[in-house]
């Protein structure tokens, strides 16, 4: 790793972004929905020369994008992506965002409408803690689920076979699958089955072509 | 974190008044001889000419954007907030360029301005004017002070359409654009006041086809009441005056001024005379009717925004009811179909329109960075 993806790796701080900022190729056009202050597409940016685009919903962080010099357009993507045109980003990403949208489903549409392809970094309510968790009669509340019930963004809570169901549904191939444990370790040998039960999050990387990486 | 330059003043300055050679052709076929336009500068002017930034000033502003004229001198520019050394618009970066439009009643030609063939005042007999002829003129003014490309040309209101029109007009001589609470297209409330305006002005018997010696001050200051109300939002006049009143506790039971909001916009209309002429009004006004940029390409903004290539800063204001924010979003989304790089925020604000001269904090932290994360002039913006 050189002295320049470590500096980006530490302002990235979250594991998943780390990730999806290996994935992205240099020069490619991203999207970045829910982008927040912009350090992925600011890393992406400075080390990749990506092509960056960001939606945010709250002013503050749109001054802090600015102030990184991220173009950013403020809308909620409750109102979809009608303002983007198709097929202008080579990834859109969504990280840790489908769960706050009204409709999750019309959203990876219009993903897939904009872009070649999707990143989604999907928060998995079938862990084991939250399944333990629910056991008890409770919503899950720990690490990786910080949040109450009636304080989380997370309005659409879901698990990863969810997601995935979600996406057969629609005609949505997923072609790789990133799961992450709870320190944020790549798990190489968990295979689909087991990510639902043992993953915290997951990457997978959504596309309407045939086409599989690997 | 880097001890920041304290933010100042620009001092005191002074106004030019260049004097065009050759007449300046219009959008309606006439031309224009001897046209005047009045200018100040702020900052020093870079070698290669790369760190000029042009404002663009409102329907009823002038060309003096920042400091004093002296040291007595109440009143400073009116975005003195915004430009200056340490400002968000730092002069001690960037050269700073602000003139008056053709049409305008502060130094540079108007209709109240004498007519070389006759000696006389224009008045009506002054030429219908568009947003395009005034950026004409400015472009007159660009090549006088030696530059061959705007680093940024950023206006508010009226401002942004010219700031709009700078990217459709000439394109290669524009780096950036930053369009504040304003539209591609006036829509047609906004001509409606402007209509409203002016027939105030033109059934006031003192305005005499315009050939008046006295302002028509009743029918001015009645377009200005009006317009006034436009840029201001039902939540900022209940904050600022509710149903107060003005003199006692009680109503008149009469139809004099009862209520403060009632005085405020006596107030605004009065002064308002005393600084501003009734002809540039109806000509202004004009101009602003007509600016459609997708009125030649069948309502598609894309298409007529398609030869502009440099990135975009739009800012709306979520009260502004002039040129509320679906016309920014409009704009943004003809951008984006284009491949532009656009910033777009809707600041939330209660001020109404007026925001774009009151809400200093949020926007000037944005065009701030804006400015200091713009390319270089001539960098490739894909």
């Amino acid at each position: 790793m050189n002295k320049k993806q470590e500096i980006s790796n530490i302002q990235l701080q979250r594991s998943d972004l780390i990730i999806i900022r290996k994935m992205i190729p240099e020069n490619s056009r991203v999207l970045d929905l829910g982008c927040g202050s912009g350090r992925l597409l600011y890393a992406l940016k400075q080390s990749k020369h990506v092509k960056v685009l960001g939606v945010e919903r709250e002013q503050s962080k749109i001054l802090e994008c600015a102030a990184r010099g991220i173009p950013v357009i403020q809308t909620s993507l409750d109102g979809g992506l009608a303002d983007f045109p198709d097929q202008t980003f080579d990834y859109v990403i969504l990280s840790r965002t489908i769960q706050s949208v009204m409709r999750p489903d019309i959203l990876l549409q219009e993903m897939l409408r904009v872009g070649k392809r999707g990143i989604v970094s999907y928060m998995n309510f079938g862990h084991i803690n939250a399944r333990i968790q629910l056991v008890f009669g409770n919503f899950p509340v720990n690490r990786n689920l910080p949040l109450p019930w009636y304080d989380t963004p997370t309005i659409r809570p879901g698990t990863i076979d969810d997601f995935k169901k979600l996406c057969h549904k629609l005609g949505i191939r997923i072609i790789q699958e990133i799961p992450l444990t709870n320190e944020g370790d790549f798990l190489p040998r968990l295979t689909c089955f087991s990510s639902n039960l043992f993953a915290s999050n997951s990457i997978m990387v959504i596309s309407k072509e045939n086409e599989v990486i690997q | 974190m880097n001890q920041e330059i304290e933010a100042g003043s620009v001092g005191i300055v002074q106004f030019s008044d260049y004097v065009f050679e050759d007449e300046l052709p219009l959008d309606c076929g006439r031309s224009l001889k001897n046209v005047v336009i009045r200018y100040e500068t702020y900052g020093t002017l870079a070698e290669d000419a790369g760190n000029a930034i042009l404002v663009e000033h409102a329907l009823t502003g002038d060309a003096h954007l920042a400091g004093k004229y002296s040291e007595n001198d109440k009143k400073t520019g009116w975005w003195d907030e915004m430009v200056g050394p340490g400002k968000p618009i730092d002069t001690s970066r960037f050269f700073v360029v602000c003139s008056n439009i053709i049409g305008g009643c502060s130094g540079s030609t108007g209709p109240r301005s004498i007519d070389p063939d006759t000696g006389k005042r224009y008045n009506m007999k002054f030429p219908v004017i568009t947003i395009a002829d005034m950026v004409r003129a400015q472009e007159r003014l660009m090549q006088h002070l030696g530059i061959s490309q705007w680093h940024c040309v950023i206006g508010g209101s009226m401002g942004g359409m010219l700031a709009l029109q700078w990217g459709v007009s000439y394109p290669e001589k524009v780096n950036a654009i930053a369009a504040i609470a304003t539209t591609a297209r006036v829509s047609p409330q906004g001509i409606s006041f402007n209509w409203i305006s002016r027939e105030a002005i033109m059934n006031d018997p003192n305005w005499e086809k315009g050939e008046y010696e006295e302002q028509p001050s009743r029918g001015l200051a009645t377009a200005r009441m009006l317009a006034h109300v436009t840029y201001l939002s039902d939540e900022s006049m209940n904050n600022k005056f509710g149903r107060g009143l003005q003199a006692s506790d009680n109503f008149d039971f009469a139809f004099k001024k009862d209520f403060r909001i009632e005085s405020y916009l006596e107030h605004q209309g009065t002064k308002f005379v005393e600084r501003f002429d009734a002809n540039s009004y109806l000509y202004i006004t004009r101009a602003i009717d007509y600016f459609g940029l997708s009125d030649a390409t069948d309502g598609n903004l894309a298409e007529a925004l398609k030869p502009v290539h440099c990135p975009f800063l739009i800012v709306s204001f979520s009260s502004d009811w002039l040129f509320p924010s679906y016309q920014s979003q409009e704009l943004v989304k003809a951008l984006l179909k284009n491949a532009n790089d656009v910033t777009y925020c809707n600041i939330q604000s209660s001020y109404g329109h007026d925001a774009f001269l009151l809400e200093m904090d949020s926007l000037g932290s944005l065009l701030s960075s804006y400015l200091s994360n713009l390319p270089e002039n001539g960098a490739d913006n894909e």
